[in-house]
């Protein structure tokens, strides 16, 4: 098995190819491992959280489980984007603190499923597009296109969007302060 | 696949029993005391019926004794579980009509050794 | 080999744990000197099955000690012996060091090796007292066959005449001849000479007798063996073969040569696979008395299944209106039918997860016997509603908390019996611990009839540690609360005076935990009520629906006070979110939810204010809309996501979206915390706010 290791590189540990589900994000490609993807839905009605960052946009039912949806272009700081019937949420289990959590991800669009055997992919760079270089994985090429892979683990560790959201708001807390206590509204 | 019939209030023990009987590929009907047993012999037969001496409404000996007593269980082996190694509880369960004995503590290996002295 | 007896271990375990406890329950409640035969049967028989269990998984000192017991009670059985007092007493230190062993064994850890000889000890005295000695113990140890020597002679000569009754008892002679010819060289002759004439045969005896020779290395004990269930009723005769041909022994042939060890032949058993064993434990994990053991994930995940059915019922039920003619009718009838079954089949999954309060309550006679005991106090327990049902979640929870209080009323509570009668109350105190169920709660009382709690000294105390400025007059209710302070308990030397207090705000901590709430009432010199209430269930809440920022959330229905129109005169404003209300003659905090969650906040001409209580404190939320009441299926947040401020969970609406349930003790929390640094406010508690029952 590990005869077929491209020298150099350390993305391929095995040589078995996998298969990635690639999304649209600002026109850039990207792609997480489809064995995390537990489905993909069409942008619905969620239900907004309270005191959260604007990137979380809420929580849906997805059969009985709550599941918070992330939108990842705010996520990064990139412009809002009105929803509309090619808006795809990606439902993906992630392995966050030794236990299982689903989570949904607003994207772009969905471009499609795709093979990539280890020696196609090359090691991160030191520097990112929309989404910052310590989420990604790797990047290859497919189709003359880049397509940037992402961790999806880290993208969507707790702790770590919590403690952006936090930054966030009182980013925007700081912008457009509430009306001073003590004055009537 | 014969049938065996496991009668214990015990339930690690009926259930060591029942698990030894069914991996060497018997068929096996638990009851958890005597009345439950009589119960469910009146209205069925088995291969052999493997009975604990100490149970609680019903116990082993008069179980046997009342089985014996139908007659789809006259010739059915029975045999008794019991811990006390002592000659007069098993004349006792002889003279109720019991087959044979078991004495406890037994282990899977020895419960099956057993069993095949009377099941054809 | 194949079958490895440790699977069996837990069952095991638990049994002798669920025996355990019947056998000290038994002894618990027993008249001493006057138990009845069939409770002797009783504890006899647990004693009796833990022995053969543990023998038989080789736990041998558990089975040593278990025999010990069953001897001593096999006297009592016999009427040679009186269960007295020490008697019961002895028993039950014996439950105890089973219990204690047997929990050792679990954790795979050895325990006092002291504790057991001293105990032993102990035992054997009391069954020598008797002038009975013990019958041998039968040795765990022959649950392994020992090697077998070889066998000594060329083999054996046998004469076998059996009883004619042998049919009748189930044994076969063919199967005996089977077994034979399996050991080594075998060959029978049937001797017919006992055969009666035809007219006189009954055909269920046997008449017949045999003569066999068996050769090879046979041991002599593996051929009585065969033998052995008829032995006492045949003519039986086993001989040396004095033959030639075949290799002579090398030792001389004597009976006393033949090891006694149970060595028989092994037969091999196909060896299962590891999915089938366990598919097979699972299978037989029956338990008698028509009951099955299923784990709590596997109801929950019922419980979740019915709340999906729920919504989708609910989703139906709005068709009620789109078809009309007689297929409309029908639609009606047949969508109100799958409403009422899918009601009942929600109380039923709901009750799977009910269990009575007899569980938690069981362990307290011991323990209160003990306690007392052990401070030289007579107490007589009264137990009510053990049946009382409630959520398995909630129980396994309060088991501590109560336990707590019992403690407290045993330990500082009631007085020693001197104490007692000189303040003409009677020498032993009552202790009484009562569960009812009332309006969607469950009510547990620990009552005792002690010396009370002087709120005075509470007060005083509480002035010394600071938790309480000023000397503004507080009533006794309020000043009892302060029990409940976490600043409070941590003071030893206040526990000291008040003779209360340690712990207490763990036990308030605890059931608040459960959305519940401890209240406590006490009479100076007459004794002191504690009063757990305890939702009914964790699973399921029964909602009102409210719209708050153009969202809807959930307000629990219970907490619920009254419900007004929002008078924007009688505000006066305290912080962006935060106001006072004049409502009638007192002010209360009031919540703008809509700032508060920072949602963009919905146009509203006419916004109510619904009051809510929790614990005697009030509070006004600011909602746009009173929706309709629903019960809704409780769903953590957190399995997801992590903990939000001022919401306590979540549910899925009859819409199939999520809806967010208020958390109202934590929105209280939250006003007080801000009005405390705004105005000094801390919440209080007045008369006229106590929360709907």
């Amino acid at each position: 098995m590990n005869e077929s290791i491209s020298s150099g590189s350390e993305v391929g540990r095995d040589a078995i190819p996998r298969q990635y589900l690639s999304f649209l994000l600002e026109d850039e490609a990207y792609a997480v491992d489809i064995l995390r993807v537990r489905e993909i839905r069409v942008w619905e009605h969620v239900t907004p959280i309270p005191n959260t960052a604007a990137f979380i946009k809420g929580v849906i039912n997805l059969r009985g489980t709550l599941v918070p949806i992330i939108d990842l272009r705010e996520r990064f700081g990139l412009d809002p984007r009105p929803y509309g019937p090619r808006t795809v949420v990606l439902v993906l289990v992630v392995a966050d603190a030794g236990q299982e959590r689903t989570m949904g991800l607003v994207v772009d669009g969905v471009s499609n499923v795709c093979t990539l055997a280890p020696d196609l992919i090359s090691p991160p760079p030191d520097f990112g597009g929309a989404v910052h270089a310590e989420f990604i994985t790797g990047l290859a090429t497919l189709e003359g296109r880049m397509l940037i892979l992402l961790d999806s683990d880290r993208l969507l560790n707790l702790a770590e969007i919590y403690a952006v959201g936090q930054v966030q708001q009182q980013a925007n807390l700081d912008a457009s302060p509430p009306p001073p206590s003590g004055e009537g509204d | 696949m014969a049938k065996i019939l496991t009668v214990d209030d015990s339930r690690s023990i009926r259930q060591m029993v029942s698990l030894t009987l069914r991996t060497a590929g018997y068929d096996v009907v638990e009851a958890a005391d005597g009345v439950e047993a009589l119960e469910y012999a009146s209205r069925n037969s088995v291969d052999l019926a493997i009975i604990d001496v100490n149970m609680p409404r019903l116990d082993g000996i008069a179980l046997t004794r009342k089985l014996r007593e139908l007659a789809n269980w006259r010739f059915t082996p029975i045999l008794i579980l019991t811990t006390e190694s002592s000659q007069e509880r098993k004349q006792e369960g002889r003279a109720a009509g019991a087959t044979g004995w078991i004495v406890k503590p037994f282990d899977p290996d020895s419960l099956l050794a057993t069993i095949r002295k009377v099941m054809r | 080999m194949t079958i490895d007896p440790r699977q069996f271990h837990q069952v095991f375990f638990e049994e002798s744990f669920e025996g355990l406890e019947a056998m000290e329950q038994a002894l618990l409640t027993a008249t001493p000197g006057q138990v009845e035969a069939e409770t002797i049967n009783a504890i006899f028989r647990v004693a009796h099955t833990i022995k053969g269990g543990a023998a038989t998984f080789g736990f041998e000192r558990i089975a040593a000690l278990a025999h010990r017991l069953e001897t001593l009670l096999d006297q009592m059985r016999a009427g040679k012996r009186l269960l007295d007092e020490p008697a019961i007493e002895l028993l039950l230190g014996g439950v105890d060091l089973i219990r204690a062993m047997i929990e050792g064994a679990r954790q795979g850890i050895g325990i006092d090796d002291e504790a057991q000889v001293g105990y032993i000890s102990r035992l054997e005295q009391a069954i020598k007292g008797e002038a009975i000695s013990p019958t041998p113990l039968p040795s765990a140890v022959t649950a392994r066959p020992e090697p077998a020597p070889k066998a000594p002679a060329p083999g054996w000569r046998i004469r076998f005449r059996p009883d004619p009754s042998i049919l009748a008892h189930g044994n076969d002679v063919v199967l005996m001849f089977r077994e034979l010819s399996g050991l080594g060289d075998f060959q029978v002759k049937a001797d017919l000479s006992a055969l009666p004439s035809l007219p006189e045969l009954e055909v269920e005896r046997c008449y017949l007798a045999w003569q066999a020779e068996l050769r090879g290395a046979v041991e002599r004990r593996a051929v009585e063996e065969v033998f052995e269930w008829v032995a006492d009723e045949s003519e039986l005769e086993i001989l040396p073969i004095q033959g030639r041909g075949l290799p002579q022994p090398a030792a001389p042939v004597t009976d006393e040569a033949v090891p006694s060890g149970a060595g028989e032949a092994v037969p091999a058993v196909a060896v299962p696979k590891a999915a089938t064993l366990q598919e097979a434990v699972r299978r037989v994990a029956a338990e008698p008395g028509g009951s099955i053991r299923v784990s709590i994930e596997k109801v929950d995940a019922l419980v979740d299944l019915v709340g999906e059915l729920v919504i989708t019922q609910s989703m139906l039920s709005r068709l009620k209106g789109a078809v009309v003619g007689e297929l409309g009718e029908r639609l009606v009838a047949g969508l109100n039918q799958l409403e009422r079954h899918t009601r009942n089949l929600q109380d039923s999954v709901l009750g799977m997860r009910m269990l009575p309060i007899a569980f938690v309550f069981n362990r307290f006679p011991r323990m209160v016997r003990d306690l007392a005991a052990g401070l030289g106090k007579q107490v007589v327990l009264e137990v009510q509603g053990e049946s009382t049902e409630i959520d398995k979640t909630v129980m396994e929870a309060i088991g501590d908390p109560l336990m707590h209080l019992v403690r407290n009323a045993i330990d500082h509570g009631l007085e020693q019996p001197q104490e007692r009668r000189s303040a003409g109350k009677p020498a032993a105190g009552r202790l009484s611990l009562s569960a009812r169920h009332r309006s969607g709660s469950i009510y547990v009382e620990v009552r005792d009839d002690g010396r009370g709690i002087d709120p005075a000294k509470i007060l005083d105390a509480a002035r010394a540690k600071g938790l309480l400025s000023g000397d503004a007059p507080v009533d006794a209710e309020a000043a009892l609360n302060l029990l409940f302070h976490p600043g409070f308990s941590t003071a030893a030397e206040v526990s000291d005076i008040s003779g209360r207090g340690v712990g207490l705000d763990v036990v308030n901590r605890n059931v608040r935990a459960l959305g519940g709430s401890v209240g406590i009432s006490s009479d100076l010199g007459r004794g002191t009520l504690f009063t757990l209430r305890l939702p009914l269930t964790l699973a399921i809440l029964d909602g009102q629906l409210v719209q708050v920022g153009g969202s809807n959330y959930i307000l629990p229905l219970e907490a619920i006070v009254e419900t007004i129109r929002l008078e924007p005169a009688r505000l006066s404003s305290l912080a962006h979110w935060l106001e006072l209300y004049l409502l009638r003659d007192d002010y209360i905090p009031v919540i703008h939810l809509a700032r508060l969650f920072q949602c963009r906040e919905a146009a509203c001409e006419r916004p109510l204010v619904v009051i809510v209580g929790y614990e005697g404190h009030r509070v006004g939320l600011v909602v746009e809309q009173l929706l309709h009441q629903q019960q809704v299926v409780i769903k953590s947040l957190e399995s997801n996501f992590w903990k939000v401020e001022g919401i306590s969970a979540a549910t899925i609406l009859g819409d199939g979206t999520v809806g967010l349930i208020l958390d109202i003790s934590g929105l209280i929390q939250i006003a007080g915390r801000v009005l405390g640094e705004t105005t000094g406010w801390r919440p209080h508690r007045t008369a006229s706010s106590e929360a709907r029952p």
